[in-house]
């Protein structure tokens, strides 16, 4: 089977300090895989390099794109780079403001992304829009309504919709659910895992989280001081952890 | 053999208590043909969970082989042996987890779904489940979450016997269950040896254990002697 995403020793340096070093693993069609450390250990540096919003110092990414296969995405030119971005990624940010266009309204930040693709029908994309946010729990009479009229949860559910809308293949997650407060958190970890598994999609999700990830992901990176210290399917790192760091993190989260 | 287990050993290292290595296993072996129960038997913290454990995958074996239908889980990767778990290996645990907010019979659903049962037919197996299970109609809508500790063990059961798995996994099945229930769940599991499924079960109960076990195996004797 032809890995979706290939990731070849990706290191990144700010200065003398390491973002992150020699990390490698390959993302298969339907996987979701966590990223896990505590603040500083290099994970949002490498899904930022991984998305392509800034260039990593060494390594390779590859891609398995529809038309020619697996294509290294760093050496690609910037127009198709952008294309891949707008077509079969999606990139679900912590805080909805950076996802979304604060002053369009709900119906229009969903319909911007068709028409980055060449929707063109304003009735379809209405519908499609609309259809959109049903899927993601918004009532259809706010889709004139700008998203600063709206909740966290709101917010975050309006960016997943946004992101999802064009059926990308890959969908990059940093922090999905920071920031919300867990009554909010478990809706979204539904909606999401329904998402994910109705359109077959690749994930690859940063947290720090643990709970998060069980849910969640399929395979596990346990990520300090820039380096990978552990991998693995996610409920065997959490359950059996080999190094130092993941018992550490493990034994540390509060019971309730 | 549904499942072959050779020369598996376990050891835990803890590196935030001075990196001790505790050997819990060594030189386990055991296999199960189909339509075969072996019941693992030995005191507490004799290693019945840990060897069961190993088997899904769970806990990393520190050598040996575990073969489970095609696949040696002890070297798989973790989209082979998530691909095993779907459709081949099933694991009855003595905890539901779940994601909140999931109405019952979409929990118990779930399994079938995932090897691509359409949604009717699925719900209407998860259905027979939970009537054969006596939890009330009441409640399928509902999340098993805030069950009663009886109730939430049948709703595991509905659901690890969802899907016609050819091997299993049974961690205390019949524990915290009536008189009435638990002979539900021994019959679940005769119609499952009679289909042909590989089970490995802990039975604490010991006339479960005598009914369904064709054979024991005492995990004693894979624990290493304990240096004072």
């Amino acid at each position: 089977m032809t890995p979706l995403l290939s990731v070849k020793n990706v290191t990144k340096m700010y200065g003398d300090r390491i973002g992150c070093a020699d990390v490698s693993f390959d993302l298969y069609p339907g996987e979701v895989m966590g990223i896990v450390g505590e603040s500083g250990s290099g994970k949002s540096t490498l899904l930022a390099a991984l998305a392509g919003h800034h260039a990593p110092d060494r390594g390779e990414v590859h891609f398995d794109t529809r038309a020619e296969g697996l294509r290294d995405t760093l050496t690609m030119r910037e127009p198709e780079r952008r294309m891949l971005a707008r077509t079969d990624w999606a990139f679900v940010h912590q805080n909805p403001r950076d996802g979304l266009r604060m002053s369009v309204s709900a119906g229009g930040n969903v319909g911007e992304r068709l028409m980055a693709v060449g929707a063109r029908n304003y009735g379809d994309i209405r519908d499609t829009a609309t259809d959109w946010l049903g899927r993601v729990e918004i009532n259809a009479d706010r889709i004139d309504d700008r998203p600063r009229a709206f909740s966290g949860g709101m917010q975050q559910r309006l960016q997943i919709a946004r992101n999802l809308v064009t059926g990308p293949r890959l969908v990059f997650m940093d922090e999905p659910t920071g920031g919300l407060d867990v009554s909010v958190q478990a809706r979204l970890l539904d909606l999401l895992r329904g998402l994910v598994r109705e359109m077959g999609l690749s994930a690859i999700i940063v947290t720090h989280d643990l709970a998060v990830v069980r849910l969640l992901a399929d395979r596990l990176m346990v990520m300090k001081s820039g380096h990978v210290v552990e991998s693995g399917l996610t409920d065997q790192v959490l359950d059996d952890p080999q190094h130092g760091y993941t018992q550490l993190l493990v034994s540390s989260v509060l019971q309730v | 053999m549904m499942i072959r287990i050779e020369n598996v050993s376990k050891t835990f290292t803890l590196h935030n208590q001075g990196g001790a290595v505790i050997e819990v296993m060594r030189d386990a072996n055991l296999t199960v043909g189909a339509g075969e129960c072996v019941a693992l038997t030995g005191s507490s913290g004799a290693g019945k969970s840990t060897l069961m454990r190993m088997i899904y995958g769970n806990y990393l074996a520190a050598s040996g082989r575990i073969v489970v239908g095609e696949v040696d889980v002890a070297r798989a990767e973790p989209r082979e042996i998530l691909e095993l778990r779907r459709h081949t290996l099933g694991y009855v645990s003595q905890f539901l987890r779940v994601v909140p907010r999931v109405p019952t019979l979409d929990v118990v659903a779930e399994p079938l779904r995932a090897v691509g049962v359409p949604g009717n037919a699925a719900r209407a197996r998860a259905e027979e489940l939970l009537a054969r299970l006596n939890i009330p109609e009441t409640l399928w809508g509902l999340s098993p979450t805030t069950f009663s500790g009886g109730e939430q063990q049948r709703v595991n059961i509905a659901r690890g016997f969802a899907h016609e798995y050819p091997a299993m996994l049974l961690d205390e099945p019949t524990a915290s269950l009536d008189a009435v229930n638990r002979a539900t769940v021994l019959s679940l599991i005769e119609e499952a040896k009679a289909r042909g499924a590989a089970i490995v079960g802990i039975f604490h109960d010991e006339a479960a254990r005598d009914r369904v076990a064709d054979r024991q195996i005492d995990v004693s004797n894979f624990t290493p002697a304990r240096v004072a």
